[in-house]
């Protein structure tokens, strides 16, 4: 574990990594992509508009995958203060908004035909709304953070107190009557029929291949500006 | 404390101050647990009816057989019940949602009448957690898997 924090063994190690991480997960998403929208029959109740199941789920785990991944970095940046930590954190922050924006969308256009309505203030929906809000929170410190020079302990702290929303995106269902329906999938047993599931695990494991390499690709983006940026100042002082 | 590694202070640090949010996050949840209900349970509007003509929202399922229209054409009268049996009856005029079929969930946004009715201004479809496709409409998982050992005899 601490060998990778060494940046210069974890360069070698995501150089090769993150282009297969992207490949594999592009592949395996398109491939289940095509699957849920050409290949399965429609629903008994929702026809057709089932599809966006395998858009919406992904997005919505990897939405919430996306946090969690900064709380656990953060955790390992505020204790053992691995710098590496604190960028897998940044990192991982941007793809996190993304697909929880998909997430919110792809609801939003599901809920219209399903529910009758774009929108209702629900538990799920607004713990979810919630979410995509603390990320442009935290893109803004973080970002803020690097930029002044400030200790990256300020986001990830924030990245820590933030994590408590996940919990409840999870229960609000459980917790509060909601719109949204109960989950489908709990330990060990899955409400959605199997010719849906299987396509549905597929684009799970394709997007989050994909989410992987983004995290890689943005943490070596991330090392690289900050190379840079050492080697200028460090011409500059001695062109003094 | 002080043979403690600043590692493992800090990491007590941090263990001690997240269990501190994670109480605070279920305390908070806790209380919220009324209040951020969606909407009131048939059972729920029987036991603590809220004001006559207070905006509320109704949730449960469409009882079986309970579905009529009026002679306007556009007047649903149905009963929505809940999990031990209680029902409302409900009126609604207007375009209801593609999903809304006895036997189904609905949530009513709307207000109790005098009369005990309770009078939607606006029908949201509620989907169950089941995805079931078409050909196995109304079958259990057995029933299912029956169907399809019986339809595969004799072939090799």
């Amino acid at each position: 574990m601490h060998g990778f924090a060494n940046p210069k063994r974890f360069l070698t190690l995501a150089s090769w990594l993150t282009p297969l991480l992207l490949m594999a997960g592009l592949v395996l998403s398109a491939g289940a992509l095509w699957w849920g929208l050409t290949q399965v029959s429609p629903d008994r109740l929702m026809g057709e508009t089932v599809r966006i199941l395998f858009l919406h789920v992904p997005a919505a785990w990897l939405g919430m995958g996306g946090w969690t991944a900064i709380a656990i970095s953060s955790l390992v940046y505020l204790v053992w203060r691995h710098p590496l930590a604190a960028l897998a954190a940044r990192a991982a922050a941007v793809p996190g908004l993304v697909f929880t924006l998909i997430c919110l969308v792809t609801g939003s256009i599901w809920g219209r035909p399903t529910w009758g309505t774009w929108w209702v203030w629900d538990g799920r929906l607004t713990s979810m709304l919630v979410l995509s809000f603390l990320y442009a929170a935290y893109i803004a410190l973080a970002q803020a953070a690097a930029r002044e020079g400030v200790s990256a302990r300020i986001p990830a702290i924030f990245g820590l107190v933030g994590a408590i929303n996940i919990p409840i995106i999870n229960r609000s269902v459980v917790w509060w009557n909601s719109l949204h329906q109960p989950p489908s999938i709990t330990m060990g047993n899955s409400a959605i029929d199997g010719e849906y599931l299987a396509p549905l695990l597929v684009a799970v494991v394709g997007f989050s291949l994909i989410f992987g390499g983004i995290v890689l690709a943005r943490m070596r983006a991330l090392l690289a500006d900050i190379q840079a940026e050492a080697r200028l100042r460090r011409r500059a002082s001695e062109a003094v | 404390m002080s043979a403690l590694k600043p590692k493992h202070q800090r990491l007590i640090l941090v263990v001690l101050a997240l269990v501190a949010l994670i109480g605070a996050g279920l305390l908070a949840a806790y209380a919220l647990r009324n209040q951020a209900n969606y909407f009131y349970l048939p059972e729920q509007m029987q036991a603590d009816p809220p004001a006559v003509g207070q905006a509320v929202r109704l949730g449960g399922m469409v009882e079986q057989g309970s579905l009529t229209t009026d002679n306007d054409g556009v007047t649903l009268r149905f009963a929505v019940t809940g999990n031990d049996g209680s029902r409302i009856p409900v009126r609604f005029s207007g375009i209801a949602p593609d999903l809304f079929v006895e036997g189904s969930g609905v949530v009513a946004e709307g207000r109790l009448a005098p009369d005990g009715t309770f009078v939607a201004d606006n029908l949201l479809a509620k989907h169950d957690e089941n995805y079931v496709p078409k050909e196995l409409e109304g079958m259990s998982q057995m029933q299912a898997a029956k169907m399809a050992e019986e339809t595969t005899v004799g072939i090799e």
